[in-house]
């Protein structure tokens, strides 16, 4: 009798309207951020080694960076470029940035100018925007030597041998450290030609989506730190003593993640309620 | 964004979300506009960013040699009709040649060496020793799965099922990354809404 | 006559390949050019596809095919964002950049968020133990989903460890396997493209 109540239970389970667990997740993600609690977060090993690499640079080194996304995939990539920007402007260091998605330039001034005005940053004395150029695999290979060739000026006009701080900038050789925030395969290209064929340490900020992907490389030492997405970037945040955007979005993803893994579970319970686990998981009633 | 923009964008954030309920003219509005804004952004983009500065400019400039991948792309466009659509294997393997050439050295250097040298690194002791052999183990496993010109039987068969196994970890790692990545931007959206549109939560 | 784009595929394929190996200024210079070269010709493909999407929705709008009114939008779209971006430029500041801002990037990044609520559904109907393999898939984004998240370290401090052994080992393996599977692939494609063996991507005729 328990056992017939339990599977009348499990298939009513089963055939829940899509659009309850629509809702349930659309309150998950408004309210903590309306009602936010701030969960601590830690820092993974990996995020650790691409801060760690920016903060081992001696005051006034170099640092090639970049930004090779768009307005669509911002919420995941822009803030580790604004907390990166901030931790190179505290640490004296001197970032040379470009964008290769022609929708880039706009998010690389907007972070720029947030970190820069934060931190007292100067234009083309602390760094230099050299804009956006098309062709991305052609651009990462040109720039083993010929980066003034690419860029003859940066992105509002000034002619690179007008600012000094780009002088004797000729590739990446000036550059002990590049680094690549990208959702694209440009950070494969970056991998195999500025990591492997030119040798340089290059950390790679990425989405959560390409993340996992990229672990072999980091073990093989191609690359130096890795940054996976909105959490990647709130535990960059933390590092950098930041409260930023990442941050911010960070209890809503725990919630959001809480409720997936429940209905997970619930929808395996259910199944295994009505003795379903061996038929076709789509016999189970409702649409996904 | 300021004004009228944030409500532009507000109006067809909520018109795509308006497909949770059900398929309806609104979403499809959004979703037409979208194709076309797409489309039509891309053309604008390799205009402005590759065929004014690599063709116009420089012929402009006296230089004829950018003639020829003009020349390619024009004839690419005779796919466009039966009786010219042979003239676009001209460029097709012109560009497929150029991909081709730099694939092989590429990823013989990035992918292949450098992942077969630090397969092969010394495994330390311990902990690090053990986690080396599942890494050499895994990572084998999931080439004999992979290996496909002999029938999967035998000790091959089981090695192969132990590669899948590796995979589905793998894959099972993708997905609660990919689930992330998702909410990341549903996050972002609702952030706009709440914040840029609504001001319910405080600027960043 | 028939035979010649399989050449011009061996000559750039070998040029391409014979640079690599020549770390002259000039030889990179080649390179750089050829790509160029490239990117012009990927240009005219994208506009091949657009003349496609555009013929496509000019026949729905003629059979008065389900929705039809619809492709208006998009001819429309694509009408007004590639003479305005062609004529004024696309900069941040242009009426495309604005309107990209304004449209491309909400509805964009609204698609993608919009498989939020599809990827919590979906689990919730598909994910299913239902042998060792598919255990082992959904025990991994379980753990992986809540170790991840700041709310799992809260749980147990075993998780966040726990998620980047998972992360550091069989991921790695697998992802090893798998890169190296496909560099394989890539490489043997590339050099039976390059070599004449397969043709297949030059289609019949």
């Amino acid at each position: 009798m328990a056992a017939e109540r339990n599977a009348t239970w499990a298939r009513r389970l089963l055939g829940l309207d899509r659009r309850v667990i629509f809702l349930l997740v659309a309150l998950a993600t408004a309210l903590p951020l309306l009602l936010p609690v701030n969960l601590p977060i830690t820092a993974s090993p990996r995020v650790r080694a691409a801060y760690e690499a920016v903060d081992a640079l001696p005051r006034g080194s170099y640092v090639l960076m970049s930004l090779d996304y768009e307005p669509d995939i911002m919420a995941e990539v822009q803030p580790m470029a604004i907390a990166m920007f901030r931790q190179c402007f505290r640490k004296g260091l001197k970032p040379v940035v470009l964008t290769l998605y022609p929708a880039g330039p706009g998010l690389v001034e907007s972070a720029l100018r947030i970190a820069s005005t934060a931190e007292g940053a100067v234009r083309n004395k602390d760094f230099v925007f050299l804009g956006y150029k098309s062709g991305s695999q052609a651009v990462i290979l040109g720039m083993g030597d010929g980066l003034r060739q690419l860029f003859p000026q940066d992105y509002w006009g000034t002619p690179l041998d007008q600012i000094p701080m780009m002088k004797g900038i000729q590739g990446y050789s000036q550059f002990p450290l590049v680094v690549n925030l990208s959702g694209s395969s440009i950070a494969d290209y970056y991998i195999r030609i500025a990591a492997t064929r030119y040798h340089r340490p290059l950390v790679l900020g990425c989405t959560a989506v390409m993340a996992t992907d990229y672990y072999p490389y980091l073990s093989s030492g191609q690359l130096r730190g890795l940054i996976g997405g909105m959490k990647g970037a709130a535990e960059y945040e933390s590092l950098a003593g930041l409260f930023g955007d990442a941050r911010r979005g960070m209890d809503a993803q725990s919630l959001v993640h809480v409720i997936v893994v429940i209905f997970v579970v619930l929808g395996n319970l259910a199944l295994f309620a009505t003795g379903g686990l061996k038929r076709n998981p789509l016999d189970s009633g409702g649409t996904t | 964004m300021h004004g009228v923009e944030t409500w532009v964008a507000a109006i067809l954030t909520l018109c795509i979300f308006s497909f949770l309920y059900r398929d309806n003219p609104f979403y499809k509005f959004a979703e037409h506009l979208f194709v076309g804004a797409s489309a039509g952004y891309l053309l604008a983009v390799q205009y402005q960013n590759v065929i004014r500065p690599n063709v116009i400019v420089k012929v402009s400039h006296g230089n004829l040699l950018p003639l020829i991948p003009l020349f390619l792309g024009v004839i690419l466009l005779g796919r466009l009709w039966d009786r010219t659509s042979g003239l676009a294997r001209w460029s097709i393997a012109f560009y497929v040649g150029i991909y081709s050439g730099i694939a092989v050295p590429a990823y013989m250097q990035a992918q292949i060496f450098a992942q077969l040298a630090d397969a092969v690194k010394p495994w330390g002791t311990g902990w690090q020793m053990v986690n080396a052999g599942l890494i050499l183990l895994g990572f084998l496993s999931v080439l004999a799965y992979f290996f496909f010109s002999a029938p999967h039987g035998g000790a091959h068969g089981l090695i192969a099922r132990i590669g899948i196994w590796f995979l589905m970890v793998a894959f099972g790692a993708s997905f609660g990354y990919t689930v992330m990545a998702r909410v990341s931007l549903l996050i972002a959206r609702v952030q706009f809404l709440l914040r840029d549109w609504l001001h319910l939560i405080p600027g960043a | 006559m028939r035979s010649g784009p399989y050449v011009v595929t061996f000559l750039t394929g070998a040029v391409l390949i014979a640079i690599f190996f020549i770390p002259h200024y000039r030889a990179q210079q080649v390179q750089a050019t050829i790509l160029e070269w490239a990117d012009v010709v990927y240009a005219f493909a994208l506009i091949l596809g657009s003349i496609s999407l555009w013929t496509t929705h000019q026949k729905r709008i003629k059979t008065r095919a389900p929705g039809w009114i619809f492709s208006y939008v998009t001819l429309g779209a694509l009408l007004f964002i590639t003479t305005a971006g062609v004529v004024q430029g696309i900069d941040e500041g242009t009426m495309v950049g604005r309107l990209y801002n304004m449209v491309n990037a909400p509805l964009a990044s609204t698609m993608f968020a919009l498989l939020a609520f599809f990827i919590a559904s979906a689990a919730f109907r598909a994910f299913r133990a239902r042998n060792t393999e598919a255990t082992l898939l959904l025990v991994t984004a379980v753990v992986m989903m809540i170790g991840r998240v700041s709310i799992g370290e809260f749980l147990w401090k075993g998780f966040p460890p726990l998620t980047e052994w998972l992360l550091d080992v069989p991921n790695l393996a697998a992802k090893r396997g798998v890169a190296i599977g496909v560099g394989l692939g890539a490489i043997s494609t590339a050099l039976k493209i390059i070599l004449g063996i397969d043709r297949s991507y030059l289609g019949r005729s």
